[in-house]
């Protein structure tokens, strides 16, 4: 298991507004292309300079395709940025704070020490 | 040498620019109080005329990422530009410009280094909300250069609360060893308990008001030992899942000193979490 690779999937699809309304309206697609095309792409050095060796497992690759954002908690994803992806996804089809307090809400059954986030 | 004419320590709140400038029914109900709040805050900064602004903050994943990551970090530079486009879409903040003060940023590496810090630098940084709510809180106009600080609160492995403090109290010397004649306020912000991402997020307050209120009561009567007798990072994770970005408020602690009490203390109760606010005056009180 990688959290790194899907905090990595989650910053990089966050920070590109194409990304964010791409994952939004296409979670499957999205999440195959990303890793073939994006998962060993090192941010910041040149393309032909890839790493070798970064893969989802089947369960993450689930996770992300099934917009599970519990799953992704309890797989130990940074919750700020599992967040802040999320809310800019579907915020906009809720009133004021109510997305948010859904997405809280969701996750009840989780209780402390919750999923580590070292990665 | 520099004096140092104010030490201000605060949350950092992202939805308050948006609460400000709001109007008619898209203006909150607790808007009125927030700002009369800050811009009494604001005023506690103003009194100490400041010449330059050493901002202590912390990325939120924008320009420091897991591949490449700082614990301690400066930003040496002309110039910082500001906010990022999902800080824009989610809480409405504009794009910025700040200048840097490149002479303070440089004393502060090189002495820092020899003071056994070992200071990451960044010659190119776009700051971000955790630098830029100070800012549109406390001086709006953005018109004195700034030292962007940079702490790792967020990515673990994290350093120790007792390195933040320890950091707070070597900036401090440090700013006061600054061959200058500049006065300079030293400015961190942090979070008292918050959850993010997480089960307890966006509730009625905070989600823990008791731990909420002990901090308040250690950072306004400086009391640094009490603090780090009952904080590490074990015990962080309790009060929400967001908390070690307090330890942004144990640095501001040690750059106040041990025992020293904050000439400005006022909180605000709000959602999601507690807004809290201090000003300390190392020098006495302005005028």
């Amino acid at each position: 298991m990688s959290k790194y690779l899907l905090d990595k999937f989650l910053y990089t699809v966050d920070r590109d507004p194409d990304l964010v309304e791409r994952y939004r309206e296409d979670p499957v697609g999205t999440v195959e292309w990303w890793e073939a095309e994006m998962a060993n792409t090192i941010l910041n050095v040149v393309s032909a300079e890839k790493t070798t060796w970064l893969s989802f497992t089947e369960e993450e690759r689930t996770a992300l395709r099934e917009h599970d954002h519990v799953t992704l908690f309890q797989m130990g994803a940074h919750p700020f940025l599992t967040l802040t992806l999320f809310i800019a996804m579907f915020e906009r089809d809720h009133g004021p704070l109510e997305y948010q307090r859904a997405y809280g809400a969701a996750m009840q059954h989780v209780t402390m020490p919750y999923p580590d986030i070292s990665t | 040498m520099a004096e140092l004419a104010a030490v201000i320590a605060s949350t950092h709140h992202p939805f308050y620019y948006r609460a400000k400038t709001s109007t008619g029914a898209d203006r909150p109900p607790f808007a009125d109080e927030w700002v009369a709040k800050q811009e009494a805050f604001a005023e506690t900064l103003n009194r100490a005329e400041p010449d330059v602004l050493v901002m202590v903050g912390s990325d939120h994943f924008h320009q420091l990422w897991l591949d490449n990551m700082p614990q301690f970090l400066i930003g040496k530079a002309p110039f910082f530009d500001a906010n990022w486009y999902n800080e824009e879409r989610e809480f409405g903040l504009p794009k910025m410009t700040l200048r840097g003060e490149e002479d303070l940023a440089a004393h502060l590496l090189r002495d820092g280094l020899d003071r056994d810090f070992d200071l990451a630098f960044s010659n190119e940084l776009r700051i971000d909300h955790s630098i830029t709510c100070p800012i549109i809180a406390l001086r709006p106009e953005g018109d004195l250069p700034i030292v962007p600080v940079y702490t790792n609160i967020f990515a673990p492995p994290l350093p120790q609360p007792k390195r933040f403090v320890q950091l707070g109290k070597a900036l401090r010397e440090m700013v006061e060893s600054w061959e200058s004649d500049k006065r300079v306020a030293i400015i961190g912000t942090g979070h008292l308990s918050l959850e993010l991402g997480g089960p307890r997020q966006f509730g009625e307050h905070g989600p823990d008001p008791e731990f909420d209120r002990k901090a308040v009561e250690w950072i306004a009567s400086g009391d640094i030992e009490g603090c780090l007798a009952e904080v590490s990072l074990e015990s962080l994770h309790h009060p929400g899942n967001a908390t070690h970005g307090f330890m942004d408020f144990m640095l501001m602690m040690g750059v106040a000193g041990e025992g020293q009490k904050a000439a400005h203390v006022d909180t605000l109760d709000l959602f999601h979490t507690m807004e809290a606010y201090f000003t300390w005056y190392p020098n006495g009180a302005p005028a």
